[in-house]
Order: structure tokens, then sequence, then C-alpha cells
């Protein structure tokens, strides 16, 4: 487990606010040289403690008017293969994240579409076809929010 | 403002590797340097791009259990969504909240270091949040996909 300091910490929460800070940024809203900050970075991601980078997306703008998360539970267990749904599940585009889950469903999906009939239709034709889906629940998201998370309790 | 298939291109890129310098980005979609800067630019200005984040392997950083917890609300009360969701907020250990229309309200992302931990932040700060009618919860097993690519 990746250990972090003060300084550590203070960089993974500007840049989970702006990913796209330089290193020069960094280092002079923290107090350090260019170089140093660009070492504290560099660890940040080479330990795993940063995944990835998320592109933030106005959805609406680009003609997705709809977000809809989704449990899926599948039918017959046992007899479905996980890898089977997982495997068809990531193919569809419109799906833009798929968590496996324990409780009363098995899968917790996020998908996107233009519209609700746009959805509907992304619903019959590609989730309900999912090779042992069972019952669907869908949430129409009305408004999200992320937040920092416990950054400062972190050891 | 209008979005044509340039612009298309050069997001579906993007999306896929936000760490791309405007000159990789530029090879990538078949534009010029200038075209490309020009266009992220606009596009930036207009709001289409909100901007870039990190993302937090909260795991590393030893928070193993992450927990989607699904929440009805007593909806008699007209203040029971602003009152949750402020106190929501005040817990650190949310990393998200959406809300609902559909048979849930709201829906809160919890991190917690082991199952002790998570039961001390379910029983203290989760049972806690003023209007529950009802909670449900879905404990993470794997991640499958999370790109949250949109299919431009």
């Amino acid at each position: 487990m990746i250990r972090l300091d003060e300084i550590d910490r203070a960089i993974l929460r500007a840049l989970a606010e702006d990913a796209t800070l330089s290193a020069g940024a960094l280092g002079r809203r923290f107090g350090l040289s260019q170089p140093a900050a660009w070492r504290r970075v560099r660890r940040l991601h080479d330990e795993g403690a940063i995944r990835r980078r998320r592109l933030d997306l106005d959805r609406e703008a680009l003609g997705f008017g709809v977000t809809v998360f989704l449990g899926v539970k599948l039918a017959a267990k046992g007899r479905v293969s996980l890898e089977d749904f997982e495997r068809a599940v990531r193919a569809i585009p419109e799906v833009q994240l798929v968590h496996h889950v324990l409780g009363h469903y098995d899968y917790r999906l996020r998908v996107v579409a233009r519209d609700l009939a746009d959805f509907e239709r992304i619903l019959r034709r590609r989730i309900m076809t999912l090779p042992g889906a069972g019952e669907v629940e869908a949430n129409v998201l009305l408004s999200e929010e992320r937040r920092p998370g416990p950054i400062q309790d972190v050891p | 403002m209008q979005i044509d298939d340039t612009d298309r291109r050069l997001l579906r890129r993007l999306q896929a590797n936000p760490g791309l310098s405007t000159g990789e980005l530029a090879e990538l979609a078949g534009v010029t340097p200038a075209t490309c800067s020009r266009r992220i630019e606009k596009l930036t200005r207009a709001g289409v791009i909100r901007g870039q984040h990190a993302v937090i392997d909260w795991g590393s950083l030893g928070y193993e259990v992450e927990v989607s917890l699904r929440f009805t609300l007593d909806k008699t009360n007209p203040r029971a969504f602003d009152e949750f969701l402020a106190a929501a907020r005040a817990v650190p250990e949310v990393t998200e909240i959406q809300t609902f229309l559909g048979r849930v309200d709201v829906r809160l992302h919890v991190i917690a270091r082991d199952m002790g931990h998570y039961q001390q932040i379910y029983r203290e700060k989760i049972l806690t949040l003023p209007h529950i009618a009802d909670i449900e919860a879905l404990m993470q097993v794997a991640v499958i996909a999370e790109g949250e690519a949109l299919p431009l």
C-alpha cells in the first residue's frame, strides 16, 4: 500500500479536481521545485494511487439526454456463464460502466441514450437479450456529484 | 454549439486517452495540430469539455471495500432531498451522490478500509442520515468496465 504525506495528499486532491495541472503549477501551489513536483506525480501514477484520467464532457450538448443506472439480475444462476454476460455487456457502446456486485442484483450498469425512446430501444434490443439476463431495474439519473473522498484520512 | 464529425473524432480519441498531447491527438484524429488546439479550445470554451480529473484508486490507498447504497426517502417531508443530500456531503467516505427518477431516490457510493470499518461508517454515518425510508446495499465485487466513454 502506498504511503502518502501531507504534500502528496494535497497533490492528489488537486489532480482529482484538475488532472491537466502541470508539475510547474503544482510546484508553485505547494512550494516545490518543478522536478520535485514531477517526481511526486510520477510516483502517484507508478504506485497506482491514480488509476486513470476521466474526461468530463457535457453529455447533453453531445446529444445524450438520458443516463440510466441499471440493476441486472441473472436468471438461473449457475447455468449462465458470467464471462459470457460480461463479454456481451462490454460490447454495448452505450454501456459506460459495469460493476459486478453482491446483493439483490448481480450487475450494476450505467447506460447513456439520446432520449427515453432511444433508451427503450437499448433496453429491449441489447440489455434484455444479454446472455442470462433476468430481472432488470432502471433508474433515470437526475443529478450527480462526485465527492473528493477521504483523502485527508489516508495514512 | 454545432458539433461536427471532426469534433466528435477528437473527443472520441481524447476520451479514450485524456493524457494525449495536442500533437499526438492531432495525429490520431488526422488533423493539423493548429486545427486540433483551436477545436479543443472552442469545445472547452463552449463547456462541452468540462475538464479532466484524476481517478483515485482507493484500493491502492487501503480502501478495500466499495458499496453502492440505494435509498428511498420519506417524501412526505418536502425538505427530505435537500437535507439528506447536505448530510451525505458531510460524510468523507461518500465518493459519489446521484439522484434518480425511479424506485431508487438517491445512490451513495461509499468506500471503507475493510468490513469492520464499513460497518462503523454504516452505523454511525449512514443510518443517521435524515429522512431514510429504505436502504439497499450492493457490495462491489469487481469492476468489469469503467471507461465511462460516450458512444460518440
